[in-house]
């Protein structure tokens, strides 16, 4: 499998207009886009999340959730078998059969995905006639959309960027009143919408919505009036979709850390004309505290050398924060797909002297790391017992996802996140 | 299609990981779309092991589906076995890759490699993890063992007197249960009888390991889901003996040694005198009077289910109310056992029957997998794990068989723990008025609320996060046919204990129903205890 150097398309970036992206083929160490599920199927809470799919997929959803705190949670599997193979119309009836059972069981959900696999897309099981097909038998208590979580065409979080893309065609279209309202876009953790909720309102801006809302029926409205902010870096097919309904997209770093709030609040205050003095006001008290958190790891953390192995699309603006604000050095910053359209401040924001890597070769990807003795890395969890133990310290990289780490409040915990494997090493006499 | 929350095992292609895991020098290229490497975080976070599975996945994405995929398979193969250099190579496909028919065993017999390529045939739509397992052990070990084997009609030589016995421990895998204490102490116990081990496989065996299989004089089967099929081959194959009793439990364990003894001709009258579980003291000692009669739900692949049922009816003086497994291939022995202990045997894949069956009989004790521990700490029952599916704690760190005696030991401990002990359930009972011992009082190992919440109010508990989740449950329902509580029954049936209330309202209005009475008076309690009383 050959890697290749290629130079990035002509559209400069501010400050580093050049920067060679390491593009490589091979075995890709990552989770599919069902994963998704875990955070989205808590985040919407009468949706439910059916896989269309293999035991393999049942086994995933098992083994990435951890543990089962749920006796019965928000998602399933419809799982293939033999005879479903045997003639796709009878598997059409079956899945219609499993849905019927599902909804009788769980009066609750308002709102069905039906998510589809690798082996129903090898298949073609076509699960948007399906979803039409259930939605006119199960209107108007509840809706039934799909998309695809597979392997084959998501990497981790792209499943959630497929699941809001499904969404963004459903939702309810906007007054034209010429108002611009803001659309907030990627699932965060309820905490920190609150947050940035308040902080928005403190900032003028009053008509925000998230995307995804909590419940199915209170999902925002969108048009040409809506602007939108992404919360979120793995958003590529739910941006396309908002501006396919005339939504604009206000390009911004992430919300990570201190600096990478201010940034991202500044873009929307800009665009929607608050000035100044009142940016200042909002932002000033929690900005302080974020900065006066962060001051306390940078000790710690300052000069440590930081190499990400390829996981959620959080990497590029993950090592803006860690180099921004708290002065590590990122060898190489894995991600599986670089938008450079939506993380193109992030990314130009990187040293230059930090390799910035899109797609995997696993094994390669090992040989640099090995090569490289980062002081920590930044890995899944197939990667990081093994890396442990060869005197890695490693971080893992599901964590930033599954944890709040958005907003000026969080910014302490994110660096936090990466500080603690580090003080465990020195803790440890044995 | 079936619809599943959660599964019991995982896909056949896992199986086969779990062999290639255990062993050493051996290398399994898996045709597989990406997504599919999740299952190295398996053996990585849940079984703590220091190297990556020796496992390469083609990871496929829809772009390759138009284009070459075999070239990606072979592409990976020879990659593989140019940097991770094993003896040899097992080949296969999961689930998507099945569908896409690559046939990864033709492509890696073209690619010549210079090592053994195994191909395996693992039918993802029809079977699972442990049949995935006992197959790729199969394929295994007839390439690599079979190249060894006898004409049929070969008359083997004499066995020399002199020699000491030896057999081969089949079974063990990456990622089972307990396997890696199993292996120590049946090592041991063989080594006391008189007998070493020649190889254990498919865990700690490379492949130039399993070629000698054929060489030792019999063979333990340790866990007939995953070598039944091969000892039964090898039996054919090489003439070898093999053992048909799992050492679990003290009884089970003296008929091993005596099983061996037979094999062997080896005299094991000594070793099966000396009392060496402190078990069956344990359990006649008078403070494990209160374990008489404790209602038992059990639970797991078939091995460890019917193990557990025997020593808990003939070691333990527990009563089984509950037998069950998902190994539907030996769903014809938990039958009959079940029989035996006058249950209903549950054969089912399914989660929620599960579930449902321990609602149903309220048991005090449930042994199960790390499933039913969930159901279990949701309805305030105790329990403890005797089989896979598995997690982080059942790899403890310190040493804790299943097999031998030793592993009657920790049974002995392991499934008294979660129970209320003796003397505090006997100080419930006198000092239930007390009002600092009041039911509000759990066992102090539980927790505050643990042991009194689902029982007696299963509406809404909570759970390790914090969240509230609410749960379809059993309930007396007005609107139904069931006979309603008097004030006064009602509260009598408060003083009974906790730990037995939801039994004694449960045969109470089961009494009542059978006797036609709409109103459960003072009366109907007592009448239906002196009924239902033990």
């Amino acid at each position: 499998m050959t890697a290749l150097i290629s130079n990035p398309p002509a559209a400069p970036v501010q400050g580093c207009s050049e920067r060679t992206v390491l593009r490589e083929r091979g075995q890709r160490e990552v989770f599919c886009g069902l994963t998704g599920i875990i955070w989205l199927h808590r985040k919407i809470q009468d949706a439910f999340f059916l896989i269309v799919g293999s035991r393999t997929c049942a086994h995933l959803m098992q083994s990435a959730a951890g543990v089962m705190i749920f006796a019965e949670p928000r998602f399933g599997t419809a799982i293939i078998e033999e005879r479903d193979l045997a003639g796709l119309a009878d598997a059409n009836e079956e899945l219609d059969r499993v849905v019927e059972r599902l909804l009788e069981r769980r009066p609750d959900i308002k709102l069905l995905f039906l998510v589809g696999s690798c082996p129903s897309e090898v298949i073609k099981l076509d699960l948007s006639r399906a979803a039409e097909r259930l939605a006119q038998a199960h209107a108007p208590d509840v809706r039934v959309l799909n998309y695809s979580g597979s392997g084959i065409e998501t990497t981790f979080t792209e499943g959630e960027d497929a699941c809001l893309a499904a969404l963004v065609p459903d939702l309810p279209q906007a007054e034209a009143d010429a108002t611009p309202s803001l659309l907030v876009v990627g699932a965060l953790a309820d905490v920190v919408e609150d947050q940035f909720a308040r902080l928005f309102a403190q900032l003028g801006i009053d008509d925000v919505a998230f995307l995804p809302a909590r419940k199915a029926d209170a999902m925002p409205a969108v048009g040409p009036d809506t602007r939108f902010l992404l919360a979120q870096p793995f958003l590529t097919q739910t941006a396309q979709a908002l501006a396919r309904r005339g939504a604009t997209h206000i390009p911004a770093p992430f919300p990570l850390g201190a600096e990478g709030t201010t940034a991202w609040l500044k873009a929307a205050a800009d665009l929607f004309g608050i000035d100044a003095q009142r940016f200042e006001t909002a932002t000033a008290a929690p900005a302080a505290r974020a900065r006066k958190a962060l001051a306390r790891y940078r000790e710690e953390l300052a000069g440590k050398r930081v190499f990400f192995f390829p996981d959620s699309q959080l990497e590029v603006p993950l090592a803006r924060f860690l180099n921004g604000e708290l002065d590590m050095a990122p060898i190489e910053v894995g991600t599986p797909y670089l938008n450079k359209k939506i993380v193109g401040d992030d990314l130009a924001a990187l040293p230059e002297d930090a390799l910035v890597s899109e797609g995997q070769d696993v094994d390669r990807q090992l040989d640099r790391c090995h090569a490289a003795r980062p002081d920590i890395t930044v890995c899944g969890l197939g990667l990081a017992n093994p890396l442990e133990v060869e005197g890695l310290t490693t971080k893992w990289s599901i964590e930033l996802v599954f944890t709040p780490i958005q907003g000026y409040e969080q910014a302490g915990d994110l660096a936090e996140l990466f500080a603690r494997p580090l003080v465990r090493r020195t803790r440890l006499e044995v | 299609m079936q619809l599943t929350v959660w599964t019991y095992e995982g896909p056949p292609h896992v199986g086969a990981m779990r062999v290639a895991t255990g062993m050493q020098d051996m290398h399994y290229v898996l045709h597989a779309p990406q997504g599919d490497t999740y299952a190295d975080l398996l053996f990585t976070m849940i079984e703590r092991r220091k190297e990556r599975p020796p496992v390469t996945y083609t990871t496929f994405q829809a772009r390759d589906l138009g284009a070459d995929t075999a070239e990606l398979f072979q592409t990976a193969a020879r990659e593989a076995y140019e940097r991770f250099a094993p003896q040899a190579m097992i080949v296969g496909a999961s689930c998507t890759a099945e569908l896409i028919q690559d046939d990864p065993g033709g492509l890696a017999r073209a690619l010549d490699l210079p090592v053994p390529t195994i191909p395996l045939e693992l039918p993802s739509y029809s079977k699972k993890e442990n049949w995935g397992a006992a197959e790729t052990f199969y394929q295994i070990v007839r390439h690599l063992a079979g190249a060894n084997a006898p004409e049929p009609d070969h008359e083997p030589p004499a066995r020399d007197a002199q020699a000491r016995w030896t057999c081969n421990l089949l079974g063990p895998t990456a990622l089972g249960f307990r396997h890696r204490d199993d292996i120590i102490e049946v090592t041991r116990l063989l080594a006391e009888i008189g007998v070493d081990v020649n190889v254990v496989a498919p865990m700690g065996a490379t492949p130039a390991d399993i070629a000698r299989l054929g060489e030792a004089d019999f063979n333990v089967v340790l866990y007939p889901e995953i070598a039944h099929v091969t000892a039964t081959w090898l039996k054919r194959t090489f003439r070898q003996p093999m053992t048909t009793v799992v050492p679990i439990g003290v009884g089970a364990t003296r008929e091993f040694i005596a099983e061996v003894g037979e094999i062997t001709g080896i005299d094991v009258a000594p070793l099966l005198d000396d009392e060496r579980s402190r078990l069956p003291w344990y359990s006649r000692s008078i403070d494990s009077t209160y374990l008489t009669g404790k209602r038992v739900f059990i639970f797991g692949d078939a091995t460890h289910a019917l193990a557990t049922a025997r020593a808990a009816e003939e070691e333990m003086g527990f009563k089984v109310v509950g037998l069950g497994t998902y190994s539907r291939e030996f769903a014809r022995d938990v039958r009959a056992a079940a029989k035996q202990y006058g249950v209903e045997a549950l054969i089912t894949d399914d989660y929620l029957d599960v579930e449902e069956a321990i609602m149903a009989v309220q048991p005090e004790l449930v042994l199960g997998t790390q499933m039913e521990r969930h159901i279990a700490k949701r309805l305030g029952i105790g329990c403890a794990v005797i089989s896979a599916p598995v997690h982080v704690q059942d790899y403890p760190a310190r040493y804790a068989p299943q097999m031998g005696f030793e592993g009657a030991n920790v049974l002995f401990d392991t499934w008294v723990h979660p129970l209320v002990m003796g003397l505090e359930e006997h100080l419930l009972g006198m000092f239930r008025d007390d009002f600092e011992f009041n039911d509000e009082q759990g066992p102090s190992h539980h927790g505050h609320l643990a042991a009194r919440a689902a029982i007696e109010t299963p509406a809404a508990n909570s759970n390790e996060t914090g969240v509230v989740v609410a749960e379809p449950v059993v309930a007396a329902d007005a609107a139904t046919n069931e006979p309603g509580w008097t004030e006064d029954a009602e509260e009598e049936l408060k003083k009974i204990p906790f730990f037995v209330r939801g039994k004694a309202r449960r045969n109470t209005e089961k009494f009542a129903v059978e006797q036609g009475l709409a109103t459960i008076t003072l009366e109907t309690l007592y009448d239906a205890k002196a009924h239902f009383g033990r």
